[in-house]
């Protein structure tokens, strides 16, 4: 797991690290230019920590002129460049290289302006997603894409991986909820794509680069679209008796017509999981759990409930509670928000998947799960945003048993090849970074993958912009794609993870 | 035997010289041997929507009217995923049949064209992203495309997307699809996201009395937590007594005052919370006391249609002109398009349709700054005939078009697929 192929290593550019050091020091302020082991030991990885690197420097610039400098100045002296948001990517998208700058947006965390007329935030790419909703809500709106690290990550990441989060399937993800970005071109071109208006004419440059996972440019500023806060959310919580039919019942909400703001599974394992971790009081008798929250005006709301209840009871339910107060409803939250540290805490270790399959297929996928979790006799979890079919089964383990971690490797890549075959995808929304990159080719075949690869070149034509990342290095169907956490040290235990 | 004759023998022709491939295979063959004869072609449709965009300068026309056919529909997946010239038309009749519809609420631009309705394909609906009166609420066409496959300007079939919503495995190629008025691929294949239809709504006219008064509303319409899937503005205009005539006879409707200038909002959902959300907005924007008119579902959805079809604009023989600015610049704009162009604001104020007399090319120069101080842009989306082209239809500034440039290369190196269409050089 801990080994993958990076580019190959351009020992010319690590010999000269002290004048590049010295270079950048002056396209910024010194001290944002940090070059010493202990400083750059805080960089060395993202979320998906099991990838360490140390980069050749770490670069922190402060205002869109100093990117483009340094852009401008790297693209001269073919120096790569790894551009890094708040680090929270479970994809490895910002492992830096030994011979990259790592460019930390951290320091643009500001908010510009916040325009209520237009209903849009202008901010800095480092401001935090929450952190935008903080600023708008005491007049009633908030940002839409809610991806659980929410308290963490930032927005530029998030323009970066198209990030979604529960509310998605009401609202969209990023890429539907932003209406202009400010973007640097590895060559130091300042770009600005979309503003304040909707739709931009022309060939839909922001939509490229939202989830484009910093190939392409560096964003520096993105303006952010507001809605306002619904006037009612309330959540059911709705145990079944089997996997099929909890499966069956969320598929027909969705098929009746019922669009809800989010719609949660989790088995059987996670119920106990999450309920002996966080005390959420879910019904353990259950084989499946639903969430599913409704927003609108109260009597919508009212009658989107109802029509749940008749479905869920058609589907035999064997319970149902619906939230009374907010902070009932967040309760409802709590345990599903404690999914992953709940299963680090029943595990020496676990490999978290993330695979999207259409909603109909969701009893076969689970199903299939569990025999295969019968098969190669290790425990899985299985929680699942039921509403867009995007699934995160948690396959816990050993690492320290060497059979063990092969076996995990083999279920996984089974779960994966499970989720192509029902017409799904490999990667819902953690991206593809270097942990799932060798698996495009599951998915696109060599025309697809030279297209894209051909718009990447187009852009940045020497491949300096965040180099072995996204597209296969190998050229092999490797099993990989996976997240794997050790004695729950996740990198960021504190943040719950969807 | 030449290349020319070779693609005569394996594709059908007509008379004109268009193509015809009847599969994707046929359109991967041609695009290849235009490729190595660097012969560009036009790509068409069902020719609903070729006046839009700058006319190509090719020496070949390829239509692919007969790519046709629903693939695999899945209402309970909520998407469809089609062959790419099927007509919009038949798409909505199936989904219809399921209550389910294309949520962006296709505009008809056969009305403008041809003064009937003529939808066109899905794929020259999706190369121009023109979304309807529903845009603000539920996203462009863009946003519901999950997926498509075409054939690329070297005759590479290629596919970005699938079938599911979330999705992020490699670069989002749907999006530069859209809007890309066939200069990057010719669609073979497309994938929708479908909504279910509401069960009912309302529209509800307030007759305001100043510009200003008019973003109030708006402003006020975009704020509320009970939202609207609609608002347009339709002004007075009493200068032009043609487009008065006009405007009377398409908005007639019985609990309309179509001779005043009046704004109407649409609200949908079901009954019950369709009557909650009305009380609601009336006293968000204080209309207890102000005219009202309330039209019921039966003319709800007919005022509706004839909005989305620019059935003010039937016909028109002048420039029209469609500008999307920042909503908060909205009222600026009304004062000087007062009395000077017919026109009307659609998407809770940021969508402008103009109608530019045809002798005022000028206008169009004035317009397009304006579009651009205002945050946004604007396109001219039908010319009249005295059109010379001095002024480019589309708004683009260097940086972009550098970049665009750089897009089409990566897509179509030698230029075969709609040269020029959109702007010189791509």
């Amino acid at each position: 797991m801990s080994e993958i192929a990076l580019p190959k290593i351009d020992s010319s550019i690590l010999n000269r690290k002290s004048e590049i050091v010295k270079k950048l020091s002056k396209l910024t302020n010194i001290e944002n230019v940090l070059s010493e082991a202990d400083e750059l030991r805080p960089y060395e990885t993202d979320a998906l920590s099991v990838y360490t690197q140390t980069p050749l420097a770490v670069v922190l610039p402060e205002n869109t002129d100093e990117v483009s400098e340094i852009l401008k100045y790297c693209h001269s002296e073919n120096i790569k460049v790894v551009p890094r948001g708040a680090g929270t990517g479970l994809s490895g998208g910002a492992l830096p290289l030994q011979d990259a700058i790592l460019l930390g947006l951290g320091k643009f965390n500001k908010i510009l302006e916040i325009d209520y007329e237009n209903k849009c935030v202008v901010t800095q790419p480092g401001v935090t997603n929450l952190g935008i909703t903080h600023a708008v809500q005491h007049k009633g709106f908030y940002y839409a894409p809610d991806p659980s690290s929410q308290l963490a990550c930032s927005i530029g990441g998030n323009v970066a991986e198209n990030s979604g989060g529960v509310h998605s399937l009401k609202y969209g993800t990023t890429t539907n909820n932003i209406l202009g970005v400010q973007m640097v071109m590895m060559d130091g071109t300042i770009c600005r794509f979309g503003g304040k208006s909707f739709d931009q004419e022309g060939y839909d440059l922001m939509g490229l680069i939202c989830g484009s996972e910093g190939l392409l440019g560096v964003v520096t500023e993105v303006t952010v679209k507001i809605l306002k806060t619904p006037e009612v959310v309330r959540a059911a919580l709705i145990g079944f008796p089997s996997i099929k039919e909890g499966g069956d019942a969320a598929s027909e909400i969705i098929s009746s017509g019922i669009v809800p703001a989010g719609m949660e599974i989790m088995d059987k394992a996670l119920i106990e999981a999450t309920d002996n971790f966080s005390k959420a009081g879910y019904p353990r008798d259950a084989e499946l759990l639903l969430i599913v929250e409704l927003d609108g005006t109260e009597s919508e709301v009212n009658e989107l409930i109802k029509k749940v209840e008749v479905i869920c009871k058609k589907n035999n339910c064997s319970s149902l509670k619906l939230s009374n107060s907010e902070k009932e409803r967040l309760s409802f939250w709590a345990g599903r928000k404690a999914a992953f540290p709940a299963c680090g805490a029943m595990a020496p270790d676990y490999y978290c998947m993330d695979g999207s399959i259409p909603r109909g297929k969701l009893a076969e996928a689970l199903l299939e799960i569990k025999k295969l979790s019968e098969k190669y006799e290790l425990p899985v979890a299985n929680c699942f945003h039921a509403g867009d079919g995007n699934l995160h089964p948690l396959i816990m383990f050993d690492g320290n048993d060497k059979e063990q971690l092969r076996k995990t490797e083999e279920f996984g890549s089974e779960i994966l090849k499970t989720c192509v075959r029902l017409g799904g995808v490999i990667t819902g929304e953690h991206g593809v970074g270097i942990e799932k990159r060798e698996l495009m080719c599951e998915m696109f075949n060599d025309n697809d993958i030279q297209q894209q690869l051909s718009i990447k070149k187009s852009l940045d034509e020497k491949n300096l912009l965040n180099p072995g990342k996204v597209y296969p290095i190998l050229r092999k169907c490797a099993e990989e794609g996976r997240v794997h956490v050790h004695k729950n040290k996740d990198k960021f235990p504190d943040l719950p993870r969807f | 035997m030449s290349t020319k004759i070779k693609i005569n023998s394996q594709i059908f022709q007509d008379s004109n010289n268009i193509y015809y491939p009847k599969d994707e295979s046929e359109v991967s063959d041609l695009i290849r041997e235009l490729y190595k004869q660097d012969s560009p072609t036009e790509i068409i449709g069902n020719n609903s929507k070729s006046f839009i965009g700058n006319k190509t300068q090719s020496a070949n026309t390829t239509s692919l009217s007969k790519i046709s056919g629903i693939i695999d529909y899945r209402p309970e997946e909520l998407y469809i995923k089609v062959k790419a010239c099927t007509p919009i038309n038949e798409i909505e009749q199936v989904l219809s049949e399921n209550n389910q519809e294309l949520a962006f609420e296709p505009i008809d631009f056969g009305y403008v064209k041809e003064g009937k309705s003529n939808k066109g394909t899905i794929a020259g609906y999706l190369s121009c992203n023109y979304a309807g009166s529903r845009r603000f609420k539920v996203g462009s066409v863009r946003d519901h495309v999950l997926g498509f496959k075409g054939v690329n300007g070297k005759g590479d079939i290629i596919k970005s997307g699938g079938t599911v919503v979330k999705n992020v495995t490699g670069y989002d190629l749907s999006k530069l699809i859209a809007g890309s008025f066939g200069t990057l691929v010719a669609l073979t294949e497309i994938t929708l996201k479908v909504l279910p239809k509401k069960d009912s709504s309302k529209t509800v006219i307030i007759y305001p009395s100043n510009f200003e008064q008019i973003y109030d509303f708006f402003n006020k319409l975009s704020s509320s937590s009970s939202e609207i899937s609609g608002a347009v503005f339709i002004p007075e205009q009493s200068k032009d007594k043609d487009f008065v005539t006009k405007k009377n006879s398409v908005f007639k409707f019985n609990d309309l005052k179509s001779n005043i200038s009046f704004i109407a909002f649409r609200v949908e959902g079901d009954k019950i919370s369709i009557e909650e959300k009305i009380n609601n907005l009336k006293k968000e924007l204080k209309l207890s006391n102000s005219d009202i008119s309330t039209l019921d579902v039966y003319q709800s959805e007919p005022f509706w249609k004839k909005v989305n079809n620019l059935e003010v604009f039937e016909k028109t023989e002048h420039n029209l002109i469609r500008m999307v600015i920042a909503p908060a610049n909205g009222s600026k704009l009304c004062k000087h398009l007062e009395n000077n162009h017919n026109y009307f604001v659609d998407w809770c104020g940021s969508l402008f349709w103009i109608e530019v007399n045809s002798k005022k090319e000028e206008k169009i120069k004035d317009l397009k700054k304006m579009a651009k101080d205002f945050g946004g842009y604007l396109t001219v989306i039908k010319t009249s005939s005295e059109y010379d082209y001095g002024e480019a239809i589309f708004t683009v500034d260097k940086v972009r078009l550098m970049i665009s440039e750089k897009i089409k290369q990566s897509f179509d190196p030698k230029r075969i697929l709609n040269p020029g269409k959109m702007y010189r050089g791509v």
